[in-house]
């Protein structure tokens, strides 16, 4: 299982280098304001990409697809049924749109491409999008790739269209690491798992033996941090994607937990328990030096830096209920930063700085929710009976987490994407129970 | 592994008695001691003393009546000097997953210095906390939450 997972990555790091841009200035007319905070969906046509061979024809066909699922999801785009279409992939492809057609189905936008075979074995795709009511071609590029990374052309071609007509970063070539969960509640079997952002590629990094939780993301994607409980020793471990080699972290006296890689993937920061007491200390990964940052009597965990590295958000009970707290990357200047009525824990610093997810507990309700890091701005997006553990989409656009329902004899996690705006929650799936989603940065 | 096996069997026994029976668990001691039951066994701290004791919603103080059994359970210790023990911290779903491993972490911890107080070596008590992983009673209200926020002594 290893090998072919890490045959797959060879394929993608040599799939990448070849991203050909030869897209042409054009007028912005064509754009979804997503400030807003309902946004009516835009309506885009997506042909299937034109393969002159059969193989061609299932692959391009196969990209459109991906394609089409990756821009609904995001809740922005609302593909139109190609049952409508009146011009074929082909025609597309050796002439102009007609726009008269595409506006007469609804389309706003319209997206075709094609698949061709090269004489060394890969093959070439390119993708080219229009602005319909204007009658303007607006972007296009062209990859060579390995042909059987067609699925991640797809979604680095989802992610130019998202860029060019939203203005902001796509976020739809990254990867999800979460728990899988499966058995009884009270001898539950957590496996490390990995999957592409759209549930494809799916992989169990580790094997049940030992209970893992909480994983994170390195800012490369290439490794990432968890909790594992090998050997009765709950300590902080990093996964490496590459060699499947997994790696205890530090030499610290009492149990490890919480853990997250700084923004430079230089350190880890992350908790320590020992007689009673929880602070939060960093490793440097390369010096394997130790740095306590935290030195209060209560429980201080849960730590995420700001994407620029200065700063870093926390949990603690200092106060004498679980709050949000900011300090300084060095432990100084402690602030409390929320003050709303019931528990917060779990932040989390959106990659774009502005906001902080976290997940509030108030009677009998979980929520998750965002603050901005001056302490305004508290919202919620999502309550239920049991919400935790959100994770940002590279662009800060999106968040993911998970939810359990009351369980009688059963537990019931799953996970949930839904837009920072708080609208399109949508259920993520798994192949079994899932708990503790981390989201990866755009693949390098 | 066997060991393991064998206390959890035991735990389980405990637990449906425990359904009808008050909160806590260690209230068997003065009844006869079984003729299979080895002596400084899980079986016999089970059985005999009570392997654990219950805290309120996110506290890790110690009740009248957890005192009353880590009173036994370390006079139990005395009487085997040979045994030594893991106390695991848990917690109920109520909490948030790394929060819980902190407050598991306190509240095996709160029993250890209890036991420690009570004379037993503190080489003799490790301690392991599984936050909310491993609640002992299914179901989501206030009786399983009231059952899963405790400390069990586990012969090592």
């Amino acid at each position: 299982m290893r090998k072919t997972f890490l045959l797959r990555l060879a394929g993608w790091a040599g799939a990448l280098l070849l991203a050909v841009g030869v897209a042409a200035p054009a007028r912005a007319e064509l754009r979804i304001d997503i400030t807003k905070g309902v946004i009516e969906p835009l309506p885009i046509a997506i042909t299937s990409f034109f393969g002159a061979g059969g193989r061609e024809a299932q692959v391009g066909n196969d990209m459109s697809r991906v394609i089409s699922a990756d821009l609904e999801r995001s809740g922005l785009f609302k593909p139109v049924n190609p049952a409508a279409f009146l011009q074929t992939p082909q025609q597309l492809q050796t002439g102009e749109p007609r726009y008269a057609d595409w506006r007469a189905i609804g389309a706003q936008a319209l997206v075709a491409g094609g698949v061709q075979s090269t004489p060394d074995g890969r093959m070439k795709v390119d993708f080219r999008l229009w602005d319909v009511a204007a009658g303007q071609y607006m972007a296009g590029l062209s990859y060579t790739a390995t042909a059987d990374s067609w699925r991640r052309i797809a979604h680095i071609i989802a992610d130019a269209i998202y860029k060019r007509l939203t203005g902001e970063d796509g976020y739809f070539d990254t990867r999800i690491v979460y728990i899988s969960e499966s058995g009884p509640a009270n001898a539950r079997q957590k496996r490390l798992a990995i999957m592409d952002q759209d549930g494809e590629n799916h992989q169990f990094l580790t094997d049940g033996q030992a209970l893992v939780l909480t994983p994170r993301f390195s800012p490369t994607a290439q490794e990432i941090t968890y909790m594992s409980y090998f050997g009765k020793k709950p300590r902080v471990y990093v996964f490496n994607i590459d060699t499947g080699r997994q790696e205890v972290l530090g030499d610290f006296p009492g149990m490890t937990f919480a853990p997250r890689f700084s923004p430079d993937g230089k350190k880890v920061v992350m908790s320590m328990a020992q007689n009673g007491n929880t602070d939060i200390y960093t490793l440097d990964l390369r010096t394997r030096r130790q740095t306590q940052l935290t030195d209060s009597p209560g429980i201080d965990t849960g730590p995420s830096y700001s994407p620029d590295g200065n700063r870093i958000v926390f949990e603690s009970d200092r106060g004498g209920s679980q709050q949000l707290y900011l300090m300084n990357a060095d432990g100084s200047g402690v602030k409390r930063l929320s003050f709303g009525e019931g528990r917060y824990g779990t932040p989390v610093w959106s990659p774009r700085g502005d906001l902080i997810a976290f997940t509030r507990q108030r009677g009998s309700n979980f929520a998750i929710g965002v603050i901005r890091p001056d302490g305004t701005g508290e919202r919620i997006l999502s309550e239920g009976f049991h919400v935790e553990g959100p994770t940002w989409a590279p662009n800060g656009r999106v968040l993911m987490f998970f939810k359990d329902l009351p369980s009688g004899n059963a537990r019931n996690a799953r996970l949930y994407s839904i837009d920072v705006t708080g609208f399109n929650e949508r259920r993520v799936s798994t192949p079994l129970d899932a708990s503790d989603p981390a989201w990866s940065p755009l693949i390098p | 592994m066997n060991l393991k096996i064998v206390s959890l069997c035991a735990a389980l026994a405990l637990l449906s008695a425990c359904e009808t029976a008050p909160k806590d668990a260690g209230n068997a001691s003065g009844t006869g001691t079984q003729s299979t039951i080895r002596p400084g066994s899980q079986e016999d701290l089970v059985v005999n003393v009570g392997d654990r004791v219950f805290y309120g919603f996110d506290r890790y103080d110690l009740t009248p009546e957890a005192r009353a059994t880590l009173d036994r359970q370390a006079a139990w210790l005395k009487q085997y000097p040979n045994v030594t023990v893991t106390v695991e911290g848990h917690a109920d779903e109520r909490g948030t997953r790394e929060y819980n491993l902190a407050l598991g972490e306190r509240r095996a911890n709160s029993a250890k210095n209890y036991l420690v107080a009570q004379g037993t070596n503190p080489s003799r008590v490790k301690v392991i906390s599984y936050g909310k992983e491993r609640p002992a009673v299914l179901g989501s209200n206030e009786a399983a939450w009231a059952q899963n926020r405790r400390g069990v002594t586990v012969v090592d």
